[in-house]
């Protein structure tokens, strides 16, 4: 029996990007309602793994499973996991020129509607609720009818990708280094965006390098990654402790 | 005007119609090309002495030259004496006689692009007898254009009605031995356009070929000729998203525009003759000549293009910048998909002072296509002050296929200011998986990524044209990245 608030259970995942293994088991479960951080060092495979979930085909599964909701998300398509719900904030979201913002944020919310039987969003229903929520992001409506992250600063295109998630309100949102490159300004924003997501029915996955971002969103749990394996999970003290203490301390200890 | 008048004209428009169809239906020639073959088709049209002296020195010229073989393209020979060089504008034999023996591919492809079903039998070469809509429409269109002075008529027609005005404007923009196909179109070109837009006149709407009656089947030797007098403006369309049926293998068409003191022409095409199928077999030859000049002071000439049909595109949609202060202009989308080759651009010859030409170039390929673009900006010494800007993108879609850039210069002035960017770009596999990670299909994706792609150039396009072109995009490029 699947027990209903398990949202996403990972067991025993690799995986292998350009003939090199980077994931080499991993096992995680998050329930719904739940913030989990996922932390390491560079080259853990942090990114790896958040890609791996979103279904990049260059990206190729060599064991394990992954179960999205009871489903078998492996073996569902990108595009089909991204209207069943699961979202990933990208680290360096990419620029399409000359497609407008509004036009792919549109297309996105259709996309995952259409999949649920609902109707296409109303022209007018739409235009009131980006607006809404671009408000909410501190963001001028220009960005509606700029090319996609086209001519974007860092904090710029971080914000974009936030705007995206509350437009789409997804079940899971896997934000892969979300807090890099923002000022504290555009962090506050950003993490008050993330935090007005939280709710019983969904979950968080924060991948980050730094604790500074989890004093705005405060993790359930935490783990840390490194060497394709989470090596150790703990409340947010943890968070703490790998901010005072580093890595190194985790990775010994395993060796040991 | 009650539409039941109309109606009644159009009816009467028929019978006329019908009636000249069937007078020169057996009327055609034998295959084969000489000096009475030329003689013949002029005599066919009733042509005055002037026009058959000017084919025949064309034709004569045209013996002399080689067909030309330094394109980035590839074919089998031609057989110039295995064409036919007249035949009649009539159905042949094995056309369709109804839908339901059109091949369902284009009738699926119809409807995608939005075509209303009773155009679809018309485009798709089934012998009709009526087709009302359009019928109706060019009469109420050419009593609009009759009350502005404007005329816009068959090339026969106006050989016959206006032959002051071909004598004075044909070849003199494209001179009959300009090249190869241009001399051979000059010697055998079967009818056309024609349009004269009178000096002040603004022409009150597009123009387009599509809404000329007996436009269908003008044939393989196409000629236009469109002059804008002193402060005149016009707009023309050429062209259709939807493909068309057709018999000819080779089309070589020469385009002519003449932009007088303050005049502008905008000519836009969208070209969608059959490419052959995924195998690269069959599929029309497009070896165009079209070429502008602004010869007075202020003019403008705009080309707009988007290319998708056709085995093979050749074609250079040129400005020559006479007049003080002219500008040219060049708007190009050629999308190549399976086997098929296109090698297009532009030339901009500044001449006089202060010219101004602006090109921008977007080639789409995949499949196993070449795209090339070829382009030439001279800058003559007499063009002090003269600008160019040129801009060349190409998009690849897959590991097959292949983007080549020429853009050549010839800066003979040294207050000349002549700019080039250009770029090559994958189709990211980023930008792909970010759309399909926002829950879009990967059809709508590229589609997407594709139009961002070319809305530079869309944007010059008249707007409903614009959303045909889009459409058209997306069908030209279905299934071409898996």
């Amino acid at each position: 029996m699947i027990r209903t608030n398990i949202l996403l259970k990972i067991t025993d995942l690799s995986a292998r990007v350009a003939g090199k293994d980077i994931l080499k088991g991993i096992n995680l479960e998050v329930n719904a309602g739940e913030v989990h951080a996922i932390m390491g060092p560079n080259g853990s495979g942090k990114s790896t793994l958040a890609q791996v979930l979103a279904g990049r085909e260059d990206y190729e599964v060599t064991g394990g499973s992954v179960a999205f909701e009871g489903r078998d998300l492996l073996a569902m398509p990108a595009e089909e996991r991204a209207r069943a719900g699961l979202f990933l904030g990208f680290q360096y979201p990419v620029e399409i020129p000359g497609v407008n913002n509004v036009y792919l944020l549109k297309a996105a919310l259709n996309a995952k509607r259409k999949a649920a039987g609902e109707p296409e969003v109303d022209a007018y229903e739409f235009l009131t609720l980006i607006r809404q929520k671009m408000k909410f992001m501190h963001m001028s409506e220009a960005f509606l009818t700029r090319g996609v992250n086209e001519g974007f600063s860092g904090g710029e295109k971080k914000r974009n990708e936030v705007l995206q998630m509350l437009v789409l309100e997804p079940k899971l949102a896997i934000l892969d280094e979300t807090d890099s490159g923002l000022d504290i300004d555009a962090l506050k924003i950003v993490s008050t965006g993330v935090n007005s997501l939280r709710d019983p029915k969904r979950a968080v996955v924060l991948v980050t390098h730094y604790q500074r971002l989890l004093d705005y969103i405060v993790p359930d749990r935490v783990h840390v990654l490194s060497g394709g394996r989470i090596l150790k999970s703990g409340d947010k003290s943890l968070a703490q402790e790998l901010e005072r203490r580093g890595y190194d301390w985790v990775l010994e200890s395993k060796v040991a | 005007m009650s539409t039941k008048s109309q109606e009644v004209e159009a009816l009467l428009a028929q019978g006329y119609r019908h009636g000249f169809v069937t007078d020169i239906e057996s009327d055609s020639l034998p295959p084969g090309l000489d000096e009475g073959v030329v003689t013949a088709i002029s005599k066919k049209k009733h042509e005055p002495q002037f026009l058959l002296d000017w084919r025949l020195k064309a034709f004569r010229h045209w013996q002399t030259m080689q067909e030309p073989a330094w394109a980035h393209v590839h074919y089998k020979p031609i057989d110039y004496q295995d064409i036919s060089y007249y035949s009649a504008p009539r159905a042949p034999a094995n056309a369709p006689k109804s839908l339901d023996e059109v091949d369902p591919k284009l009738l699926a492809t119809y409807a995608k692009l939005g075509i209303p079903l009773h155009e679809r039998a018309r485009l798709a070469g089934v012998a009709v007898d009526a087709v009302f809509d359009s019928v109706s429409v060019a009469t109420t269109f050419k009593e609009k254009l009759g009350k502005a002075g404007v005329i816009f008529c068959s090339f026969s027609d106006a050989v016959r009605d206006h032959p002051g005005l071909i004598e004075r404007y044909l070849g003199s923009v494209v001179p009959p031995g300009d090249n190869f196909f241009a001399a051979l179109n000059s010697a055998v070109f079967s009818d056309g356009s024609f349009v004269y837009v009178p000096a002040g006149v603004r022409c009150p709407m597009e123009l387009s070929t599509y809404f000329r009656i007996n436009a269908a089947k003008t044939g393989q030797f196409e000629r236009t000729l469109i002059i804008a007098a002193e402060a005149a403006s016009v707009s023309y369309l050429e062209g259709c998203t939807a493909p068309m049926r057709d018999e000819n293998q080779l089309h070589a068409a020469v385009v002519e525009l003449v932009a007088l003191d303050n005049a502008q022409i905008k000519y836009s095409t969208v070209q969608n003759w059959y490419p052959g199928d995924e195998n690269g077999l069959g599929g029309i030859f497009n070896f165009v000549t079209k070429r502008g000049e602004c010869r007075g002071r202020n003019s403008k000439i705009s080309w707009t293009q988007v290319e998708t049909g056709s085995a093979i595109t050749w074609k250079y949609p040129s400005c020559i910048l006479r007049g003080e202060n002219s500008i040219g202009e060049f708007y190009s989308v050629a999308v190549a998909n399976n086997y098929q080759q296109a090698d297009t651009g532009t030339k901009m010859i500044h001449i006089g002072r202060n010219t101004k030409s602006t090109i921008v170039s977007k080639g789409i390929s995949a499949g196993h296509a070449q795209n090339t673009y070829r382009g030439l900006v001279k800058i003559l010494p007499s063009a002090a002050g003269a600008r160019n800007f040129t801009q060349c993108d190409s998009l690849l879609m897959g590991p097959k296929c292949g983007a080549h850039t020429f853009p050549y210069m010839e800066v003979k002035n040294q207050t000349a200011t002549v700019e080039h960017e250009a770029s090559t770009s994958k189709i990211g596999e980023d930008q792909l998986f970010y759309c399909l990670q926002r829950g879009l299909s990967a059809e709508d994706a590229i589609n997407m990524i594709v139009s961002g792609f070319c809305k530079v150039v869309f944007k010059e396009l008249p707007m409903e044209f614009a959303v045909e072109a889009q459409n058209l995009l997306s069908v030209s490029l279905e299934g071409a990245v898996g």
